[in-house]
Order: C-alpha cells, then structure tokens, then sequence
C-alpha cells in the first residue's frame, strides 16, 4: 500500500526582494513527508531553514513553486483561511516557547482548541497539562515557570488540537541538556500517541538522530535527504 | 478518502471579550495610565458644557432679572415730543434713566474719577433688585439729594456711606454702596463704576450741555403680554426714524444666550486643544503597547487566529480602556464645572446654580470613546497587518508597518473629526478652517522639528564627546523613540500658553508705548467755548502742556445723494447716532489721505463744502469720493461733498475723527472742546483732575494710567480664565510626557541592565537619561516657544498692528521650568528601575 503523503513540497522558492539586491533564501526546494513521519530539518545558520518551517507551516507565501497540506494547496490560500489551516491541521513548538504572557498556563493550552469553537476545551486541555506533569500549574502564568514547565505547557498546547502535522522550531534551543532529554522524551511519546506527524528545525544532531529522516539544507538548496533505521 | 475541508471558526464576540480581557491583564493600570492623556481634556469639555447648559437654564430662569423690566426703550438722542407723549403713556408703571459718563469728586479724599452717572426716575427695577448697602439705599436714594455708588469707586476713594460726592454743579450725599445692578457683570463695573443719582437733579448737575453723550432709557413694566406686544409693534415704525432701540425679556435672553455661546465655544475649543494633545498621547502609547504586543500576536496567528479577530481583541480593549478614561473624565469634568463660575465670576451678569447636566457627561463620554479608539486605529490596523513569521522570527516585525490604505482612512476621519467638531463649536466655515489649518499647521511644524532634530543628532553628533553624552544624544533617535510624540505634545501646549501671555503682552504694550514721554497722556473733554481760555489757563498753572486743542461738533446726517432714512431702509447705520466731527486746514500727523484731494479751508461762502472721512467708516456708510451728504447741525442743514478718504491711525493717543471739515464752515456752530496734556506724575494728575472738576464739573478727564491700569485689570481677568482653560493643555502635555516614559520603560531597563552589566554606574545610566531628557526638553520647549514667537509677531504686526518685542525673562523662566519639568518627570520615573537589582526588574518584566 503506497504512503500517503501530509505535506508536499514543490518547487518552492522564496526571494527577498530589496531595494538593492534580491536575496534568495531558498532555491527550487522539493520533498514530500508521508503521514506519521519524524522528520528533522538540519543546517547551519542562516541556510533557510526556519524560512522552510514557515512556508511548510503556511506562515509565509513562497516566491514560487507550491506547498500542499493535506492536501490542501497553500499557495493560493488568503492570510486568513492559512490561519484557519493552522488552527485545523498544524501544531507548533518554538525556541522561546511563544506562550501567552498574559494567560494562564490552562488558558494557554485552551486557545486553540477555544479558535475552533470545540466544546469542553477547559477539560481537555487540563488533560494535556496532566500528560505533560503540570496539572498542578495550570493556574501560573509563564513568568512563574522555569523554562522547562513552560515548553511542556506548549508541547501540551501544540497537541490540543490534535494537529495532522507538528512543527517544532529548534524545541530544546532554550533548554539545558537535562531538561531539553525530559521535553524530547515527552515530545516524542506525545506524538507517537497521537500518530502525529513531526517536523523538527534543529542545530542539535543528536535530536535529528531520533527522527526518522533527516533533510540537511545548506545555502537554500537540501544537500542530503537521508531515511534513519531505529531499532 | 475524503478530502479535506478548511473548517470555518467559530469564534464569537462572547471569546474575543474573553481574550481582550486575558490578554490585557498586568497591563491594565499601564493602559489607564495612556488613556489617562484624555481625561483632563474629556473632564475640560464635560465641564464646558455643563456650565453651558446651566447657564443656558439660568439664562431663562433669570431673564427678567437681567432687564429688570418688561420693555426698554433705548435712544442715543433725545426724542422728539411727540414720541415722549407716547413713551410717557405706555406701560403700567415706568420710570426713566438717563445716562452718560462724567466726572466725580470725592469730596472728603479730594479724588475725582470718571464714572458712569445714571440719573433714575421711578420703580425700576421691576424684577430683581439693585443691590446696595445698606439693602434700603437702592428704594430711598431717589427720595432726596442722594447717590448710589460703586463698591470699586468706595473703596478706591475709601468713602463712607454718608460722603458727599460732588457731580457737576451738585454735591451729593452718598446713601449707600451699591453692589449690582441688573444685568452687571464684574467686568463693566470695573471699565465704568456706576453712580446712581435721582432723575430730578440732573437738570441741576449742568452736566446736560451741548456734547454731553447722554443715552435715554425707559423702562416699563406691563402686566399684560398682548398689550406689551401691541406696544412693540406700535414703537418698531419709529424704530429706525427716530434711532429708538427696544429691548424686551426675549431679546435680552436670546442676546446673552448668544455671547455666552460665544464663550462657551471658546472655552470648549481651549478644552479641546487638551483633548488633541492627549488623543497624541494615546496614539503614541497605543503604538508601543501594540509593539510590545507583536510576539504575542504572532503565536496567536500561528495558532490560527484571522487577522480581523486579533485586530477585534485590541479594539475591544482600547475601547473598554477609552471608555473608563470618558468616565473618569466625564465624572471629573463635572466636578471642575463647578469651579466655572468662579473663574468666569466677573463676566457673567446672572447667579450660576450648577447642576449636574447628564446631556454634558454623554456627550463626553461619547467624544472620549470616539476619539481614543479614533487616534488608537491606526496603531490598531497594523495589528491585521502582524505576520505570524514573528513568532518564529523576530526580524519581520517590519511587516507591521506594511502601507495600509485604511490607515489613510483613518488619517482622513481625524481631519474631518477635527474640522467638524471645531465646525460644532465655531458655526463659522472660515473659523473652522482657520483654526484647522492652524492646529494641521502647529502639528506639522513640530514633528518637522523633530524631525530636524533626529537628522542633525544622527547626522552631527560629534564623536569626540564622552561616551555618556553621545549615549544620551543617540537615545533620542533610536528605535521606538518618544521624540515625535514628545515634541509635539509638549511643544504644541508650550506654544500654546506662550501665545497666550505674548498677545497679552503686547496688547498692553500698545498701549503703554501710546503714552510715550512726549506723547499726551491726559484728555479733558466736555469743554464748552466759554471754559476753553479758563481752563487752558488751570492747565498752564499747573506747568502742563496744551499738547492738542481741537473742537468738537456733533451733527447727523440727514441724505446721501439726496436720499434720507425712509428712502434709503438699507443703510440706516449712516442715519442713527450723532457724529463728532471737527474741522482743521491740515492734516495730523496720524492721518493719511488715500483718494481724492485734501481741502483745508472753503474758499468762500458759495463754493462746495469739501470733507474727509476715515476710509472706513466711509465703507460703512456705503459713501464714496465725490458723493454728496447732507448734515444736520444741531438743527442747521450743511450740504457737503467727499472730497477725500483717510486712513486714520486710531491707536495714537490723540484725537482723531471720522469726519473731518474744512475750516471756515463750522467755527460758530455750538462745540465743545477737547485738550490734551502731559501730566508729569500721578500726584500732580490727581491735584489737577480735582482743580480741574471744581472748576469746570461739566469737563471729563480721562487718565491714561488709569486705562492702562483698566486694560491690566481686564485684560488680567480674561487671562484667568485663558490660563485655566490652558492649564488642561499644560497639565495633558505632562501626563503625555509621563506616560511616554513609562511606555518606554520595557525598553530602558533593558539597555540600561545591559549598559550597568558592562560596568556602567547608577549614576552614568542616570546622566545618559538625564541627558536625552534635558534635550528633548529643550527642543520641545524652543520647538513651542519659536511657534509661540511666530504666531504672536504675526498677529501683531497683522491683527494688532503692533511692533512685537519678545519679553526675554519671561521666555527665559517659561523656558527652564518646561525643561526642568521634562527631566525631573524622565530621571524620577527610571530613577526606580536603577535602584533595583538587574535580575529582579528582568524577571518582573519577562
């Protein structure tokens, strides 16, 4: 039976223009992530990988070429029907966790499940907060957290919609090493519960190692798209 | 397999309330505080317009108070004997009042003053009363040879009741101090204290001689309406023949309603200008905040949130927050209203029973609303423009400032919010452009300063300085800096109150450069032919000069171009009144001939009689060069001719005249005379205007000191109530200045954590800020004060027609203490954040 693919990459470009110069970040970019796929995205800074996350994840436009999302052509899509993609299919983990000063860690969990007008949000999302060992918090707002705590509340908050895809932007970034293995654990286990599929952006080798395959991407272009074989 | 769908949200206003309310928690006391930049300007209108309401309902309550009487009928002459038969019938009670001003002697402290006299026959007032003390003088002083008189005149002379006064030929006693009459205002009793005599003697006074400038009125009271209505339209023929004015309840109402509306709408526009500032405040601070919001926008449009929905969260927020703001306003406003009669206590001719007026708070609260979510939108429109590429990426935060065409819109609405409002206040199209263009103008011209200033800084800033002072320069350039904002609020409310203190300056600056050393500094008028050697003779033995000696002849017109009043109803301006002319053979020195040919003197008895009028006065009357007007010399008829027009210099201190004859027509006709003189001291005026009034009680003397100490008076009491209404503009411009520097504390902190982490001291991160604001202060405050300068030289060399010497103390102390004001508000409020440890502040503000 053949795999069914969840994103589909296609000749993207992207070009920023200036008034000077064009800079071109990426340069005819093409692969394809099969449902249920860990994937890491791997290169050194300023190689358009982050630039990839945000056109894969529908957050910017590409130049040229197509991103289709489940199957849902993104290219032609407004700002605002991408945001309702998001909402329905994507989940998000970032580098500097981009939780809500301003709510509570339950608050933050409920947002996106309260975006899509779901019914026992409240519920749910202390569920999530359960699964991430932070039931006891969810009253605390992200300044009352370690840094830790607070990428759990968003790895509980990237799960609450159950997204078909979860993009992770360099998750441990901002993390000590024994921390960022307790998130990457919970990370994982998280998704291969929920059948997720995971793209990760990441520096960290090690991290790329427990994915499934690595695209390596170097000045705009993927120099090596390799598959890993886990035990 | 299915393919999928793209779900639509449902995201109802009940969650975007939620979310407003969520996400404006811990930065609520701060978003008070921007929204605060409104609330003096809100509480200025509210109580604008409460006080206008109140006085609007005291108007009519009081109206009959004002008049005192039913009907008054008002001539500037006295009337014939067939009008007199029928004014002596009308009404059901009467009484009658002559009018004019003259001279007065005190005769216990020897002091005389010019005065209003007001000789009273009859019951008048028939509603209210005159007010005196002891309360009884009002109702018994017409009973003998008795006066009523001023309390300024009593307490100028410290008089007692009991005094004598001597007025004219008379000697008075005074029976009581009188405190108001209907219809005064604290002002008018200043400019002309009155002294109530009985009607009976003023025959007597000998002060009714030819010249006098005497104003009959009677007063009627009628019990009946129709019968008061069938009188009016009996007297309105005669209105305009015989140069009656007739003033009714209604009338009076509708014209004090309609100077007070006048002031009302000044007072409203001054309050106005404080909103604006404010509504600047907002916008500015609203800006930041969204700024600082930018990541939290992004992670929620990452999440799936549309762009219109976060844009509603903010709107719901700002318009909460704008709406508390119109409430505190409003609540304070109303509170100040009653403060209003007393700063406005010598203009207003009624008793002011303030209320609470709820059509003031809702119109406040509303133009609050309006107005903070109005100069919020175009910080709030940039929130649909936030890309969610912000969450991952902090470098795209430039897309928020992407060029919106609504953002124009928005722009658009402010002007037309602007111009109609002002239009609501002004009922005038060109004042409302005028005073548009000029705020557009202040506006541009202060952010073009800051402008300049951030372009020179950056351009120019010397690299040679220590580290502390470029530091300090550099902040007032960089990113989310407050220049902008504080340049202009600051120095739109510098300007303004400079403006304000300047115009005052220079009108009292006309006026004292009027009495020059060698200009005349004394008029005595009034002076019949047969004083005129005697009292030139008083004058020298007092070593004063005869500076100017000129005749005064009264007359009216009779036609122009052979057409009298009834055939010519458009130009009855030209017919009513007397005209004082005079004749001389030469010009004087403040006077101009700007068409036709001067003629000094009539050749002979038979040629044309050929005259001159002031240029303006003949646009007036709607008469040209060549045509022909026909005057009327207490009772002889004198055909002339324009041969001339003058531009007349009315601000010297001298005798100048509309109407100017030729020598050898008028020299027998009945005058009086006018002189003017030089007194050396006030001791010396005083000694003379008493020798002066003993001898000759019928002749006036108007002292210059005393009109530059009148003009100061008056001049002093409307500048109160300017200051106070500044004052909102003033007292906004510092909240604006407060809430910028808190709205830029997130950032401050930071450098200055990072600048005290790489070895900077408390005190060299307290200079570098004090330095930033002791210049921004600077140029705000100069920005102001050259606006100020500017607008004050033009208005006088265009509106005044007056030299403008700026007064360098005044500029110098107004100066200093704005920039004082800036920098002590900038270094106390970031003063707190050095005194605690760098940790600390970082982890209460992540």
């Amino acid at each position: 039976m053949p795999l069914e693919s969840i994103l589909e990459i296609k000749n993207v470009s992207k070009i920023y223009q200036s008034a000077h110069h064009n800079l071109t970040v990426l340069n005819e970019v093409n692969f394809v992530i099969n449902k249920g796929a860990t994937v890491a995205i791997t290169g050194p800074s300023g190689s358009g990988k982050t630039t990839l996350l945000g056109l894969c994840a529908g957050l910017d436009r590409a130049t040229t070429g197509a991103v289709t999302l489940n199957g849902i052509e993104l290219t032609n899509l407004s700002e605002d029907q991408r945001a309702a993609v998001r909402n329905q299919y994507v989940g998000f983990i970032f580098q500097n966790f981009q939780l809500l000063p301003t709510l509570t860690a339950l608050e933050n969990v409920m947002v996106p499940l309260e975006l899509r007008g779901a019914k026992n949000s409240k519920a749910h999302a202390l569920d999530l907060l359960d699964k991430v060992g932070l039931a006891e918090r969810a009253g605390h707002y992200p300044v009352q957290l370690s840094g830790g705590e607070q990428q759990r509340v968003s790895l509980a908050r990237a799960f609450s919609n159950q997204p078909a895809l979860l993009f992770a932007d360099e998750p441990t970034g901002n993390l000590d090493s024994e921390t960022s293995e307790k998130v990457i654990k919970l990370l994982f286990d998280l998704n291969k519960d929920a059948g997720t599929t995971l793209v990760i952006v990441t520096h960290d080798l090690e991290l790329a190692a427990r994915t499934n395959r690595i695209i390596k991407i170097k000045g705009g272009h993927i120099i090596a798209d390799e598959n890993q074989q886990h035990a | 397999m299915p393919k999928p769908t793209i779900e639509n949200q449902r995201i109802g206003m009940a969650w975007l309330l939620l979310m407003a309310w969520r996400d404006s928690r811990k930065n609520r006391s701060r978003l008070l505080l921007f929204i605060s930049s409104i609330v003096l300007g809100i509480a200025a209108l509210v109580a604008v317009y409460s006080f206008k309401d109140n006085l609007q309902r005291d108007i009519d309550a009081q109206a009959k108070e004002l008049t005192g009487a039913d009907l008054i009928v008002e001539s500037r002459r006295a009337v014939t004997s067939k009008t007199q038969q029928l004014l002596a019938q009308m009404g059901d009670d009467r009484s009658e009042e002559r009018s004019f001003a003259s001279m007065i002697y005190f005769i216990k402290s020897q002091g005389s003053r010019l005065v209003q006299i007001k000789a009273l026959q009859g019951k008048y007032p028939y509603y209210g009363a005159i007010e005196s003390s002891p309360t009884t003088a009002a109702s018994t002083f017409q009973n003998g040879r008795n006066a009523l008189v001023d309390q300024t005149l009593m307490l100028q002379f410290n008089a007692k009741t009991g005094d004598s006064i001597k007025v004219g030929n008379l000697n008075f006693a005074i029976a009581g101090v009188l405190n108001k009459a209907p219809g005064q205002t604290g002002i008018s009793a200043s400019v002309a204290p009155t002294v109530y005599i009985p009607l009976t003697y003023l025959e007597k006074t000998g002060l009714t001689q030819i010249g006098s400038r005497i104003t009959y009125r009677y007063y009627y009271l009628y019990k009946n309406a129709d019968s008061l209505a069938q009188t009016i339209k009996k007297l309105e023929p005669k209105q305009e023949k015989e140069g009656l004015d007739i003033e009714t309840v209604a009338s009076r109402k509708e014209q004090t309603g309609r100077s007070f509306r006048d002031m009302s709408r000044f007072l409203a526009l001054a309050g106005f200008i404080a909103l604006l500032l404010g509504c600047i405040g907002v916008g500015s601070a609203i800006h930041v905040y969204i700024q600082e919001k930018l990541s939290a926008i992004a992670t929620l449009r990452c999440l799936g949130l549309k762009a219109r929905h976060a844009f509603f969260i903010y709107l719901i927020q700002i318009s909460f927050i704008g709406l508390i703001g119109a409430v505190l306003g409003a609540v304070l406003g109303t509170l100040i209203q009653f403060l209003l009669p007393l700063v406005l206590k010598d203009f207003l001719p009624i008793t002011i029973n303030m209320q609470i007026s709820w059509l003031a708070i809702g119109q406040g609260i509303i133009l609050g609303l309006i107005i903070s979510v109005l100069f919020a939108l175009p910080s709030l429109l940039a929130v649909r423009k936030i890309s969610p590429l912000n969450a991952i990426r902090a470098s795209f935060e430039h897309t928020a400032t992407k060029r919106d065409p609504l953002k124009w819109l928005v722009y658009l609405l402010m002007v037309v919010f602007v111009f109609g409002f002002t239009y609501l206040q002004m009922r005038g199209w060109v004042q409302t452009i005028a005073f548009t263009i000029s705020i557009g103008i202040a506006f541009l011209l202060l952010m073009a300063f800051s402008k300049l200033l951030m372009f020179l800084v950056r351009k120019f800033l010397p690299m040679q300085l220590s580290y502390l002072w470029r530091q300090g320069f550099a902040n007032l350039y960089r990113p989310n800096n407050q220049t902008l904002m504080l340049t202009v609020s600051i120095g739109l409310s510098t300007a303004f109150i400079c403006t304000l203190f300047f115009v005052q300056g220079i009108l009292i600056k006309r006026v004292t450069l009027s009495s020059g050393a060698n200009q005349p500094n004394m008029v005595l008028f009034d002076i019949q032919n047969t004083q005129k050697e005697a009292l030139n003779t008083l004058t020298k033995s007092y070593k004063l000069p005869l500076m100017n000696q000129v005749p005064v002849i009264t007359m009216r017109i009779e036609e122009i171009n052979g057409k009298k009043i009834d055939a010519d109803s458009t130009n009855a301006r030209a017919f009513r009144g007397e005209i004082r002319a005079t004749y001389q053979d030469t010009l004087t020195t403040a006077e101009k001939i700007t068409d036709g040919v001067w003629t000094g003197k009539v050749e002979s008895a038979m040629a044309p009689i050929y005259i001159s009028l002031d240029q303006d006065y003949a646009r007036r009357i709607k008469v040209k060069l060549n045509d022909q007007i026909l005057f009327n010399v207490q009772g002889m008829l004198i055909a002339t001719k324009v041969g001339s027009l003058r531009e007349v210099n009315w601000g010297r201190m001298q005798t100048n005249f509309r109407v100017v004859f030729p020598t050898g027509v008028l020299e027998s006709a009945p005058q009086f005379h006018v002189l003017m003189t030089r007194v050396p001291s006030k001791t010396v005026s005083a000694e003379f205007q008493g020798a002066v009034v003993r001898a000759f009680p019928n002749v006036s003397v108007i002292d210059l000191d005393l009109v530059l100490q009148l003009l100061d008076e008056i001049l002093d009491k409307i500048g109160f109530v300017i200051r106070f209404m500044a004052g909102f503009s003033m007292a906004t411009g510092w909240i604006v200045l407060l809430s910028a520097v808190l709205t830029s504390k997130n950032q401050r902190i930071k450098e200055s954590i990072l600048l005290r982490t790489l070895g900077a001291s408390r005190k060299q991160v307290l200079v570098i800020n004090a330095i930033e604001y002791f210049f921004l202060g600077v140029f705000a405050a100069g920005a102001g004060l050259i606006l100020a300068l500017g607008s004050s030289w033009l208005l006088a060399k265009f509106s005044f027609e007056a030299a403008f010497a700026p007064p360098l103390l005044p500029i110098f102390a107004l100066f200093a203490t704005v920039v004082g004001l800036v920098v002590i508000t900038g270094v106390l409020s970031t003063r707190n954040v050095l005194n605690q440890p760098p940790l600390k502040i970082l982890r209460s503000e992540g």
